[in-house]
Formats: structure tokens, sequence, C-alpha cells
């Protein structure tokens, strides 16, 4: 019983911080069709920011915020300058997107060093949580709160607000949108922004369970990839359901099937594409 | 001239080992055998418009099969090389009547989640691959009793290949099936309209794609002598589609240039330069920059440019 | 970005003139200099450990100014990535282009096994980091010697101090699901098993995990302790998430000669004290030329060295052993290699010589965590002298067994 229920919170946990990191992608490539290569870099560079912010004010939530304006501003940078010229030129912007990994990547090497560097996560909530004959460690539960947090923090920008609005349509009905008079440059702009906040954010948020360490970049690519082909491209909810859903089958998958620990989670995916291309909730074909 | 251009250009590759040290003959076959490799992921990318992140599979499939067939079931190269390419574009049938489900970012997706399966597997089932140890103690053929140990003989046979590879493909490409080819990447509803199959089209592609994939992994098998799962990874795959896209999708030099691009920077520049990562990175962010289209078209502009002058 | 070309010495090309017309061959050999090439991981999730590689070695030439057995010396380092066929292609660099004339490393056993054809076809004196066991059990290249160990090596040591001193009977094993994993754990629950004790659970987590969560969550509290066979900062990871879950003082944790290594330690606080670990070298060891050694390496870099420094650190002294047993006369391809493995020599990690098959002999050494001075070091508590690869078995019924790997010994003992 025991095994289940922590099995659960870690599936929880986990989806959680599965949700940070493909939040941005998601709006991105819902909105922009740009596949953004380059998020998982975003991620790492905001882990490692926030290790040097922790180094000066060690305050997790501080090193968030700051890493997380920090990546922004980066790739607002990136968006217009290099990405912005390669509107519909689908093979540049892979070509691209890639190519600014690595160099983030290397650059992450250089100033950082090899070894991976933990984060540490707030003092109050270093002590594990014991619930019963349970202990988990308090962070996650938190970090699940803060993905929770974030979903209905730009459910309500989507959904309540002329901001949103704009996004939505412009998901929905480019040319209309444009049409209609939407400033959708600027509004590109802001959506790149707000998902490489999060990406830098997240990394931050994500420091004290995975650590800031060369490969992260590549390790989370392909995670945000998954979850968003599997909830639905350009769909907040289908992020959200997608996460909790990718998380649950990895953390069960690994104990239950060691075996297929290494293509636990693309089987499924292939499935689901192969017969539902649009993902659960979205909608619009990719 | 264009003409003494070239002839001038492929008597320079064969005199080569004449006077280049082993290490530069053994450099450029390497980029002959990720030329091929590129040529055929560009069928995919470049004339089909199907942007595929698995095509390593190919590779390791190819390579796995001639080493799993030599060494355990005691074929020889004879043997082995057409079963391991039949065997790899069976299932790069059937990887395509699956991955062809879905297209753009889902089909990018598919394509790497199999790879990615295969990728595990070659981890996991060590019985057949032996795991994270790799197969090893391979050999490489010796066509007519030639023997390809030496690098200028290597160099030669993959010489060979190439130009037999990037021939077939150019015809491919030319033939009324190439044409059609490139209307479904251009304008598919338009083909579909006209009467095309355009699904079988595009699988048909997507087959011979991963034929010339397993010829470029039985070549880069024979070379190494060796195959490790790290063959089948995501990086393989990618370094491939960089390839295509910075040399110049679409045109049948650009794999060739981009892989050239590539593998100099990995392999040559990385002795001298610490930070070649980082400067692999820069070179594609400027190809993209000034020659959005790859190096290819980008320097035909130029010199269309230059002669204008 | 820096140019890492690092030619140490340049050939002092006047005397190499005149000697060119006035002295026989072997003679004009004597004054050029000797090119060692270095086979590292600078780049990737290996990079800290590969780094460390180089700069032991680096630290090794310049105490002797460049010079072994009276020759100069010129150190060629490529980084391989971690990639195999990255590394043969590094290698045939360096052999093709740079001449090396002996090779130090590669770190990884894939790499190894996928440059061992071409060492023995280029006849290349190759002193190994990598551990994998084959190449010097069942398929043992005659040109190839290994101054660190087997994968499992320390680990059947530690295996018996288990059972015999700390009493441990039921046990589980954790490792990164690679060959070195493997191999290191097969040779744990062998030697265990052997004496009386129960491996009741293995686990083997991909090497790029992000989280250990979910294997911590199976992970059996009805045992004495359990057995860590990570690599590079894996080990790390894993217990500072042990510590979350609560499991410290519910389950003892020893660790195999990379799982607590000196690189990582320096990020750990008090959570780590009184882990016990076992590998040829501790940065603690007290003879003299790791005395040395130590001190040089912290005040240089700020750090202790670990298992990567010095594995290299090791191999330049096993090379400078053979070297002045050759009277430098590397050229000789044949008498090195015969000089090479019939070395005994003391180095930084005590006494040491090879066997038979070109895997080395010597101590294996206990340690426990403890603070020292106001940082974490790997204190000797305990010491098995002459540890060979076979540990007490006969080496002939060892090899006829199949190498050691994830299902080999079979784990009799699991439980659900």
């Amino acid at each position: 019983m025991q095994f289940w229920i922590i099995q659960t919170l870690n599936s929880l946990a986990l989806g959680g911080l599965l949700f940070l990191l493909a939040a941005g992608f998601s709006l991105i490539f819902g909105l922009m069709r740009i596949a953004n290569l380059t998020h998982g870099s975003l991620f790492m560079l905001g882990a490692y920011l926030g290790v040097t912010v922790l180094k000066i004010v060690p305050n997790l939530w501080l090193a968030a915020l700051l890493g997380g304006l920090a990546v922004a501003a980066f790739g607002g940078l990136f968006e217009r300058l290099i990405l912005r010229p390669l509107t519909g030129n689908a093979l540049g912007q892979v070509l691209v997107t890639l190519g600014v990994s690595f160099i983030v990547a290397d650059l992450c090497l250089v100033i950082w060093g090899g070894d991976p560097i933990p984060l540490a996560p707030p003092p109050s909530l270093q002590r594990p949580l014991i619930l019963g004959s349970i202990t988990f460690p308090a962070y996650r539960l938190v970090v699940l709160g803060i993905a929770i947090f974030t979903a209905i923090a730009l459910h309500l920008l989507m959904d309540r607000t002329r901001l949103g609005a704009m996004i939505r349509a412009g998901v929905d009905d480019m040319p209309m949108a444009r049409a209609v008079g939407i400033p959708v440059s600027k509004l590109f702009s802001f959506v790149f922004c707000l998902g490489a906040a999060l990406a830098g954010a997240g990394g931050v948020i994500a420091g004290p369970i995975m650590s800031a360490y060369p490969g992260l970049d590549a390790d989370m690519l392909p995670l945000a990839l998954i979850v968003v082909i599997l909830g639905g491209v350009g769909s907040l909810l289908g992020a959200f359901v997608g996460s909790f859903i990718i998380a649950s089958i990895y953390t069960f998958g690994s104990a239950l099937l060691p075996d297929l620990a290494y293509v636990i989670l693309f089987l499924p995916m292939i499935a689901v594409i192969a017969f539902r291309p649009r993902g659960l909730f979205g909608r619009q074909r990719t | 001239m264009k003409r003494f251009a070239w002839t001038l250009f492929v008597l320079m590759l064969v005199a080569f080992p004449l006077f280049a040290g082993d290490f530069y003959v053994n450099l450029a076959s390497q980029i002959f055998i990720a030329a091929v490799f590129a040529a055929s992921l560009n069928l995919l990318v470049g004339y089909g418009g199907l942007v595929s992140l698995g095509h390593a599979a190919w590779v390791g499939l190819a390579a796995y099969t001639s080493a799993w067939l030599y060494l355990r079931m005691g074929l020889g190269h004879a043997a082995a090389a057409p079963l391991a390419l039949l065997l790899t574009t069976v299932i790069a049938g059937i990887f395509g009547w699956i991955a062809l489900h879905a297209s753009g970012l889902g089909f990018l997706m598919i394509t790497l989640a199999l790879s990615q399966v295969l990728w595990g597997t070659a981890y996991r089932w060590s019985s057949v691959t032996n795991g994270d140890n790799g197969l090893s103690g391979l050999t490489r053929p010796a066509p007519f009793g030639l023997s390809l140990d030496k690098p200028a003989a290597f160099y030669y046979f993959a010489l060979l290949v190439v130009i037999v590879a990037l021939w077939l493909i150019a015809k491919f490409v030319a033939s009324p099936f190439g044409a059609a080819l490139r209307g479904t990447r251009d304008e598919p509803r338009r083909m579909a309209a006209l009467g095309h199959d355009v699904w079988r089209v595009r699988w048909i592609t997507f087959v011979y794609s991963g034929f010339w994939g397993a010829v470029a992994g039985l070549l880069f098998v024979y070379y190494h002598k060796y195959i490790h799962p790290t063959t089948l990874s995501l990086t393989v795959s990618a370094e491939a589609l960089l390839s295509v896209i910075a040399g110049g999708a679409g045109t049948l030099a650009g794999p060739v240039v981009g892989a050239a691009i590539v593998l100099t920077l990995k392999n040559y520049v990385s002795a001298y330069l610490e930070r070649w990562n980082m400067l692999l990175g820069l070179v594609f962010v400027l190809i993209v920059i000034f020659m959005p289209d790859g190096v290819v078209p980008g320097v035909r502009r130029w010199w269309a440019r230059l002669g204008r002058k | 970005m820096t140019f890492t070309r690092r030619r140490f010495v340049r050939a002092a090309s006047s005397g190499l003139g005149v000697a060119a017309f006035g002295m026989p061959r072997f003679a004009r050999a004597q004054n050029e200099p000797i090119r060692i090439g270095l086979m590292t991981v600078k780049t990737g999730p290996l990079a800290s450990g590969g780094i460390d590689m180089e700069r032991a070695l680096t630290l090794f030439l310049r105490e002797r100014n460049n010079t072994l057995a009276g020759r100069k010396v010129e150190l060629f380092v490529a980084d391989s990535a971690g990639v195999p066929a990255q590394a043969r292609t590094k290698l045939q660099e360096l052999v093709e282009r740079d001449k090396i004339q002996v090779l130090i490393g590669p770190l990884a056993a894939a790499e190894a096994l996928a440059a061992d054809d071409y060492i023995r076809q280029q006849q290349l004196p190759t002193l190994s980091v990598a551990a994998a066991e084959d190449m010097t059990q069942r398929n043992p290249n005659p040109w190839f010697v290994r101054g660190t160990s087997t994968s499992s090596q320390s680990a059947q040591a530690l295996a018996d101090y288990c059972y015999k001193t700390l009493k441990y009977k039921r046990m589980a094993t954790i490792a990164d699901d690679i060959a070195y994993g493997h191999e290191m754990c097969a040779g744990f629950q062998r030697v265990f098993e052997d004496e009386g004790g129960k491996i009741v659970q293995k686990m083997f987590p991909p090497l790029t995990v992000p989280d250990y969560a979910t294997y911590l969550a199976q992970l059996k509290t009805n045992i004495d302790a359990i057995f860590l066979g990570f690599a590079g900062s894996n080990g790390f990871r894993w217990y500072k998430q042990f510590n979350e879950y609560g499991l410290k003082g519910k389950i003892n944790v020893v660790g195999g000669m990379t799982a607590f290594d000196e690189a990582v330690l320096r990020n750990m606080g008090d959570e780590a004290l009184g882990i016990v670990t076992a590998c040829w070298y501790s940065a603690e060891l007290s003879n003299p030329i790791n005395k040395k050694f130590a001190a040089a390496f912290r005040s240089e870099w700020k750090y202790d060295p670990g298992f990567y420094a010095a594995a290299t650190y090791v191999e330049g002294g096993v090379l400078q052993a053979a070297l002045e047993a050759v009277n430098g006369k590397i050229e000789d391809k044949h008498a090195f290699m015969k000089a090479l493995r019939a070395i005994k020599t003391e180095t930084a990690r005590g006494p040491v010589s090879f066997d038979l098959y070109g895997n080395i002999v010597g101590n294996v050494y206990i340690r426990k965590i403890e603070r020292k001075e106001g940082r974490l070091v790997n204190t000797v508590i305990y010491i098995y002298p002459d540890v060979s690869q076979f540990w007490v078995y006969d080496e002939k019924e060892f090899l006829k067994n199949p190498v050691y790997s994830r299902d080999w010994p079979p784990a009799k003992n699991l439980e659900p």
C-alpha cells in the first residue's frame, strides 16, 4: 500500500515539474507554430542562473523569479532578432533553435563546470513530511502546488483577460486574428518571453529535485515534446493533464516494468499520435 | 567550364589518398558515410517535406543486424549485407506506416519515439546486442578478395558507394515520382485533387530513404568494426538533420556539404578548439542568418550575384 | 575559447638537426620527445571525471619537468565526449596525426571496447582507465594494461567487509544500467552470497534518469544495507533523495569506488558522514607519493583528487617506472610492453603490479566519510592488500564462467 501511495505522490510531483516545463513549449508552439527546440536549454539555463543567484541571496523563490526574468529577456532577444525573420521557414527554425541550444549548453559547461550542482530547497521545506507511515519530501509537494497555481494563473490569463483572448484568437485562427487588427508581432514576443520565463523559473524550481547538470537540456526537451504531443498542441489543459499522465506512466512504469524503462514513455506516445494525432485536447492538426 | 571543374574535383578525390596522411583519408571516409546518411534523410526532409528525428534507426538496425549475423550466425558479409539491408527496409516500411499517421510536429515526434524505442531495446536486449558493451570483433568485407582494412582501400570503397548512392538518389529525384514527391511537399492538397495518392508517395519515399540510411549504417559498421547503442541516439539523428538543413535541404549537394561541415568541426576542429560544440552552434546560427536555405543554395546565390557584376 | 593542443615541450629542433646526420637511429630517437596521448571526456555527462584525468596527468608531468627516464615528453589530449565511435576517431587522430607512442585512457568501458581492435592493429601500448572486465579476462589485449581496476575489483573486497566486519546479512544493490554498474554489482553479489549473505533486490536505473523517486519508492526497507554502484555524480544525487524520503538511518549505505568520490564529496554535507565505501584510492592515503600529490592537487584546484585524478596520476607513475626499466627506449614496443607488465612499483595508491592479463594487483582501501579540517574526506579504515581482479577465486575457474553482467551470476535470493 505504501508503495502505491508514495508512487502516486511521486507522479503528482513529477507531473507538476513537467507542467512547468511543457506549458511554455505548448504556448509557443500553439501560437507561433514554432517548435522551440531551445526549450530544454532555457530550462537548464534557468537552473544554472538560479545556482548563481542562490550564492548571493539564498532564497529559492527569488532565484526563480530572477532566473525566469533573465531567461525571458534572453528568449525575447532571441525571438526578435533571430527567430522572427524565419517565419515560415520551419527547417531554418529547427536549425537555429538547435544551434542556439548547443551554444547555451556549452556556455553553461564553461561557466559552471561539469559537476552537477544541486539547488537547496528553502530551509523550511528541507524536512521530510511524515503522514502516518509515509515519509515524503515536503518540497516536492510544494512543486506540485506551484504547478497548480501556475496552471490556474495561466488559465485566468487566457480566459479572463483581453491579452488572453488575443492569444486564443491567434492560436485558433491566425489570419483572421491579423485581419481583425490584433498586434500579432507584439503578441509573439510576449508569448515567447512568457514561455521562456516559465522554462527558466521551472528550471530553478526543479533544481532541488534534479540539480543543474550538463545534459539536463537533452533530458528535458523530449519530455516537453512528449507532454505537448500527448496533451494536444496549444491546449493548456492538455499540457496539464498530459504532464500528469506522462509522470504517472514514467513513475509506475519504471517500477513495475523495469525492462521497458527506456521505452515506457514512447510506446504510449506512438499509440496516441498514430490514432489520435491531435492529442487529447488539441484543437488543431499539428 | 562546369564539366572541367567537376572532372577536376573527381580527380582530386581519387588522388587524395596518394598525398594525404592516413588520418585525413580516414576523416574523408567518415565524411562519405555521413554524406550518404544525410542524403538519405534529405529525401524525406528536403524533397518530401517530412522532418524526421529518428533517422539513426536505420544506421543502428543495419549495423546491428550485420554484426549479429556475422558474430552469432557466422554469415559472411556477402550474405549478411543484403539481409541487413532487407530487414532494415522492411522495418522502415512498418515504421513508415506508423509514422505517416501524423504530419508536422507529430511526425517528428513519432520518428523520434520509434528510434528511441530501438535505442532502449539496444541497451536492454543484451542477449542479442550485448547492451552497453556493444558488439566488437567485427571485420570489414573483402569485395572480390580485396581487403578494406587499409585506410586508402576503405576510402575508395566508400567513395564508390557515395557516388552510386548520390547518382541513384539524383535519378530518383529527377524521375516523375520525384516530381510527384516534391509536389506533395509543396502542395499536398492540390496533388491529392490531381489524383495522386499522397500517402503512398510519402510512404515509398520513407522506405527508400530508410534503405539508403541502412547503406550508411553498413558503411558505418564496416568502418568502425564496432557497434554500440549510442549510434541509435537522438544526437545522431539530430546531427544528420542539422547537416541536411545547414547544407541545404532539397538540393543534392546540400547534405554532402552539411555532413562535411559537421564532421570537420566534430573530428578535426575539436582537436584545436575545446569549445567546438559552441562553434558548431554558432556556425548553424550564422548559416541561418545569412543563408536561410542552407549553404548550397546560399553559395549558388552569391555565385550568381558575382557572375552578374 | 582556449586552444588545447597542449604541447608541453617542443623537440629541441636544433639538436635534432645535428643528431640526424651523425648518430645511429636509436640514439637519434633518444633526442626526440616521447609522445603520450590522453584520451578523456571533456564534454557531456562524464566531463567532470575526464577533466580531473587531464588535470592530474598534467600535474604529474609538470612535477617532473616534462621529463621521464631522461627524455622529454609531449602530451596530446583528445576529447571523445564519451561516445565510442568518436573515441575511435580521436584515437586515430592521436596515432596517425600526432604519432603518439603510448596511450593513457580511455575513460569509459565502451570506448575501450570500440578501440580494442585498433589498439591491437597499431600495437599501441595503452594504460587504460576504463574498467571493462573482459579486456583483461576473456579477451585480453596484449597491448593493454590497466592501472585502475576492473569494475568489481574493489566491490568484491567490500562485500567481504560488509559480511564479515559490518555483519550485514540482507542487502540490496543499485547501480547505473551500464556494463560498469552490472559488473560491479555482480562481483559484489557473488562474494557476498558466497560468504552467506543474501542480495534480495537489484535495481538498475538508466544512466541519465532525471529523478530517483520511483526507485526509492520500490526500495525494500527490511534490509541491512544497500550497495551503490553508481558512477559520476549519480551516487550523490541518489543519496540526496534517499535522505529526502526519510530513509537515512533506516538502511545503511555502502558505496563502490565511484559512488562518493572526492569530486562529489565537496558538494555534500553532514548527511554523508559515516558512509563506508571501497576503492583503490583515497586522497587521505599517507604514503609519501600521495601526500605530495594530494597536497599539490588541492592547492591548485581547491578540491581533493578522487578516482579519476588518481587514475591518471598512477598511470603516469607506472609509465615512468616502465620507461626507466627500458632506459627510455619506448620505440622498442615489445620490450616496453614486457617491462610494463613486469612492473612492481610504489605509486600514489600504494604498491602495484600487474597480473598475467595486464590488470593491476594492488591494495583496496575500505574508507569511511569523515570530516577533517572542515571538509569531508574518505578516511581509510581498513586495507585489503594485493587484491587481484579474481578476488580469492581460482583464475581458471573464474574465467570459465561468463563475464559479470546484469544476469550473471544469477541472483537467486531476490524477493518480490
